[in-house]
């Protein structure tokens, strides 16, 4: 395990914003912490990177205590907003920092062209958009060759286009063995592109599970919509029960398990149907039951 | 080594990509001019190199100016950097927070450093071609002036860092430099007066008075440039009272120095605690 972090609370005057978060990623994973705002995830990064001390628990960062300089050196982060001098070109702030890390010149060169920003290195970064000032603050973590990249919202405010060669570019980098802890404020906004999902809320850990397994554990109905014709809506309607829509549509939803049964029904109505239209849970909907579901639900791992 | 190199170096660059080396040289060098220019007449004919004339203007014209710049240069350079997420970055990375400042305080003595350099001797340089008397003793005075300006820079630099660590906003980080440059060179000055006119003659003229000058880094420089001129004549206000002092005047120098020491240590300090 590259970060560990067992039990970790953290309070804030009269606001606990973490407690008892364990959470360990491992090299070459890509890990996801969604959460609300203030749901404690930049906290738990400014845990990790020893810039606050956490009121109990452990963390260690390759084995090493946060913010200590064995742990930096392993270490990249990404702040949620950072904005670069702007009098200065991409390729001075990437050596800045590559600099700051004792990295290797070339690192430099290797870490514009991965982000794509080699045309542009060389431009001040005051003239840059939002995509590119995103890709250079990736360019600047990547160099130094780390370990754990913690990346906090680097995909808020980008276009979808941006996102996803934004996580095309960390499934790179976890590729090569780096360890990605990142954080999002919903699940659509990650596209599957992540090996685990852990959520927040209000300061504690309530799901930390591949993305599948929370699909399943949610157990959120799948909807079902069957077009049919005016001759036999009515009919297909009383067969299978559900609401009347536009007319010529049925709709109704059933739990996973009855998915399949419920389709054998449908196809043995024969010609009455036109149409089947099955629309799983979407990932905002998976991510909504666990941000409301009871204090009391059991923690998914 | 190199990462404090890589600090000052970004420092220097800013300071030269956004104007900043540029437009404090040529605020000095106005200045300066001016001095050069209109001062000549007051000195009139008598002996005097006139560049040293012209430094004893320019070592008052240092106390306003060079604390003034160097409180703009500095008062950015920590509360700045938080608001922008920067500073969050670097401390990330395995550089130490002492790192982290001298970096910045050798860029930014570098900056001021050539602003004054650039700016006064330029205006040196028109003084010694137009003025009279002009010697190598008057190069002297102008050198003195040019280091210990800068060594006056350097110690309202580290100032200002303290200043900037230990607010969170950029704003209250200014108003706390105009402040503390106010404090330094306009009202601790007044106060001095007020107290001397009270009790010229007491404990307060003959004792306290030269240390409480000496501890105002400002009027410490001033001590240290007046009493380097060799002309009786042409030190004015406050440090004219150099003659009088319990200690030789040359060392309050030492006082800048010791402030600069200060000043970063207690940054140093503040900066460690912080939590970006």
């Amino acid at each position: 395990m590259i970060l560990r972090a067992a039990g970790v609370s953290k309070q804030f005057g009269s606001v606990q914003a973490l407690r008892d978060v364990s959470l360990d990623v491992a090299p070459g994973e890509r890990v996801a912490l969604l959460g609300h705002n203030g749901a404690g995830k930049t906290t738990l990064f400014r845990i990790i990177l020893g810039f606050i001390p956490a009121d109990a628990g452990q963390v260690s960062v390759n084995g090493h205590l946060p913010g200590s300089t064995l742990a930096r050196q392993h270490i990249s982060y990404l702040p949620e907003n950072v904005v670069f001098p702007k009098m200065l070109t991409g390729r001075e702030i990437v050596s800045y920092y590559a600099k700051l890390k004792s990295a290797d010149k070339a690192e430099v060169d290797v870490a514009l062209e991965k982000v794509d920003l080699v045309d542009a290195a060389d431009r001040r970064c005051g003239t840059y958009s939002k995509g590119m000032r995103q890709r250079l603050g990736l360019a600047q973590a990547l160099v130094g060759m780390p370990k754990l990249l913690l990346l906090d919202e680097p995909t808020s405010g980008l276009d979808p286009l941006s996102r996803q060669r934004f996580y095309d570019l960390v499934s790179d980098i976890a590729n090569a063995g780096a360890a990605v802890l990142l954080s999002s404020h919903g699940l659509s906004e990650l596209e599957a592109k992540t090996d685990r999902v852990a959520i927040l809320r209000r300061g504690a850990l309530v799901a930390n599970a591949p993305l599948a397994e929370l699909q399943r554990s949610a157990n959120l109905p799948v909807r079902i919509r069957i077009r049919s014709n005016l001759r036999d809506v009515e009919a297909v309607h009383q067969a299978l029960g559900g609401d009347r829509v536009n007319g010529l549509s049925v709709e109704f939803s059933c739990l996973q398990p009855d998915k399949m049964a419920r389709l054998s029904a449908i196809s043995a109505l024969g010609d009455a149907v036109n149409d089947v239209d099955v629309s799983p849970p979407n990932l905002d909907e998976i991510y909504r039951y666990f941000l409301t579901a009871d204090e009391t639900t059991e923690q998914i791992s | 080594m190199n990462a404090i190199l890589a600090i000052a170096q970004t420092e220097i660059r800013i300071g030269v990509r956004n104007r900043w080396v540029v437009l404090s040289t040529l605020i000095l060098l106005v200045f300066a001019l001016l001095l050069v220019l209109l001062g000549s007449a007051p000195s009139g004919a008598t002996k005097a190199d006139s560049l040293s004339v012209m430094v004893a203007s320019l070592s008052t014209l240092s106390v306003y100016l060079v604390p003034l710049i160097a409180l703009l240069l500095s008062f950015d350079a920590i509360a700045g950097e938080i608001d922008r997420g920067t500073l969050q970055l670097t401390f990330a990375s395995p550089v130490s927070r002492g790192q982290v400042l001298i970096g910045k305080f050798l860029g930014h003595v570098f900056v001021l450093g050539i602003a004054v350099l650039s700016g006064y001797g330029i205006a040196g340089a028109v003084a010694y071609w137009t003025g009279q008397h002009t010697g190598v003793e008057g190069i002297g005075d102008l050198v003195r002036l040019i280091v210990t300006s800068i060594a006056l820079g350097a110690t309202f630099i580290s100032i200002g860092y303290v200043a900037s660590a230990s607010v969170r906003q950029t704003g209250t980080a200014a108003a706390l430099a105009v402040a503390i440059w106010l404090f330094a060179v306009v009202l601790y000055d007044l106060a001095l007066l007020g107290g001397l006119l009270a009790s010229s003659d007491g404990l307060f003229a003959k004792t306290l008075f030269p240390y409480l000058l000496a501890a105002n880094p400002a009027d410490a420089f001033r001590v240290f440039n007046m009493a380097g001129i060799d002309m009786a004549g042409s030190a004015t206000g406050l440090a004219a009272n150099g003659s009088a002092m319990p200690f030789s005047p040359y060392l309050a120098i030492v006082s800048p120095f010791i402030w600069t020491g200060l000043g970063l240590v207690v940054s140093t300090v503040i900066l460690k605690r912080i939590q970006p």
